[in-house]
């Protein structure tokens, strides 16, 4: 056995990791969530918005890290829109509209027929140039954004009348996977202007250490990777009763997977050491 | 002079008002013109991206260097990409201008270039991040080892965190009321406890660390001491 496990073949080890994270999701398992104190004071911030409050949406990931975001931003654009705001949607990642026009299709189309483009919901696109976009528009949205992500003149769309810039917003939501993302929101937008917007961000589990120091001053609340979004997931259903949807327990699902593999993942590690003192009795040098 | 002193009272100049701008309301104009410079530069490196890509892979692949045949596929994945997406094949006319068979959005739904996102780049780029999970697993079987004090205490808040973050945390301590004393105890609660608290501290002396370091090195950028970003025979 010893021998066994000292040479195991790691194909082994992967074979126990698909089956670790296919078996959740297959059967569909799904475990209670303790809340955290940060997403709580996300979800707060979110319920304080009146109808017609202005909120940014900055889509700062791309497909890769969507497995993580997406059901945060699926969440956090249905509470926002259910809270009657107008939704400003704009990303700092080249691929970022796709994500945005995703979360518009399963959002904003079928839970809010309502919403009207131009008028309660608009898709500004995405713009090169990393931090210094945040550092333009914080000032003056028309330096920069002249078009919507459509092509529409930016004075012929309803809800960007009365927009000068970043200043004009209630709340700005960033979810982001990385650079250009939360972080920069804070350093550029946030922190340069303290007292007229809030911010809210959600992130990957490992961009959270980063925009912990900013908790709770710059950043009131922080959803942290696919168990935050499964615990804004449970205060979202636990308010308003979204529990029959899919779209609105991806979180959950996921941290089926998760729970699974981290186990696997604390087993391998205490075997691994178990053959490592075994060997170092014997002798053996790897 | 073009290629040294130039660059260099650019980046001078440019970094100097976004400073002055920062703290000087009345210069705050001229930091936003500064930042759309870089904006407009930032969109202008795209291009530069795209040909250095091209200059790269083709040499790789006239020079038959080991794996020029991922350089193959990566050019005839750039240059379609790149061709479907200028000429917005398979896109519909727009609502507001329906006679102009172009005008409708290059990666709208229905279009290639969608097609190429949603079945080939989507499915790509969630496919190596996904795969991040096996090699972890097999990296924490062969590599994480309780050789010393250091790794000991690493291997020790690795568990509490690995376990916190789900409900396995939760059930494994739920004998530990929640308003006793002792709930810190909980799993879910000191792996938040460690999180607040030593992450936090840690994360917040390293970001001190770094600005600082950054100050510095703008500084030397700035004034020009630290000329290695025009290429190192300029160091």
């Amino acid at each position: 056995m010893y021998e066994f496990l000292r040479t195991l073949d790691r194909r082994w080890i992967f074979l126990l990791m698909l089956i670790a994270v296919t078996v959740p999701t297959v059967a569909g398992w799904q475990f209670p969530e303790k809340v955290s104190r940060n997403t709580q004071r996300a979800f707060d911030e979110i319920e304080k918005l009146q109808p017609g409050d202005r909120v940014l949406f900055s889509f700062d990931f791309d497909p890769a890290s969507a497995g993580e975001l997406s059901p945060m931003a699926t969440s956090l654009t249905y509470h926002a829109a259910r809270r009657g705001a107008k939704l400003y949607f704009m990303s700092l990642w080249p691929v970022g509209p796709q994500l945005v026009r995703e979360t518009v299709a399963k959002v904003i189309k079928p839970e809010f027929p309502e919403y009207r483009y131009g008028e309660d919901y608009v898709d500004l696109g995405y713009k090169s140039g990393y931090e210094a976009v945040i550092k333009v528009i914080v000032t003056d949205f028309r330096k920069l954004y002249l078009t919507d992500a459509a092509g529409s003149g930016i004075d012929t769309i309803p809800m960007m009348k009365d927009v000068r810039s970043v200043q004009d917003m209630d709340l700005v939501i960033s979810i982001s996977a990385g650079y250009a993302g939360a972080k920069e929101w804070v350093q550029y937008a946030k922190t340069a202007y303290p007292d007229t917007f809030s911010m809210v961000a959600g992130c990957t589990g490992v961009q959270a250490p980063p925009l912990l120091p900013y908790v709770p001053q710059q950043l009131p609340g922080l959803i942290a990777a696919i168990k935050g979004a499964a615990e804004y997931e449970k205060l979202l259903n636990a308010k308003y009763d979204l529990l029959a949807k899919p779209a609105f327990v991806e979180g959950t699902r996921r941290m089926g997977s998760q729970l699974v593999a981290h186990v696997l993942m604390v087993l391998l590690i205490v075997v691994g050491n178990i053959v490592y003192f075994i060997g170092r009795r014997r002798g053996v040098t790897s | 002079m073009f290629k040294r002193t130039i660059p260099l009272l650019i980046t001078a100049t440019a970094g100097i008002v976004l400073i002055v701008s920062y703290f000087v309301p009345l210069a705050q104009n001229w930091g936003e013109n500064v930042s759309v410079w870089f904006d407009i530069l930032a969109a202008m490196a795209f291009i530069l991206g795209g040909g250095n890509l091209l200059k790269m892979q083709l040499k790789k692949i006239s020079d038959r260097r080991p794996g020029w045949g991922y350089g193959a596929v990566t050019m005839v994945a750039f240059l379609v990409t790149l061709f479907v997406g200028l000429l917005k094949l398979g896109v519909n006319p727009s609502v507001p201008h329906p006679s102009y068979s172009w005008a409708g959005e290059f990666n709208e739904t229905g279009s290639i270039f969608w097609w190429f996102y949603e079945y080939t780049f989507k499915p790509l780029t969630a496919t190596m991040f996904a795969m991040l999970a096996f090699y972890v697993a097999s990296a924490a079987f062969r590599a994480f080892r309780a050789k010393n004090i250091e790794a000991i205490l690493l291997l020790g808040t690795a568990f509490l965190i690995l376990l916190g973050r789900t409900y396995a945390g939760v059930w494994l301590t739920e004998f530990i009321p929640e308003d006793s004393s002792f709930s810190i105890l909980r799993l879910e609660n000191l792996s938040e406890w460690i999180k607040d608290t030593f992450t936090t501290t840690g994360t917040r002396a390293i970001m001190i660390g770094v600005s600082l370091g950054v100050m510095a090195s703008s500084l030397r950028i700035i004034l020009g001491i630290d000329r290695s970003y025009l290429g190192a025979k300029e160091q």
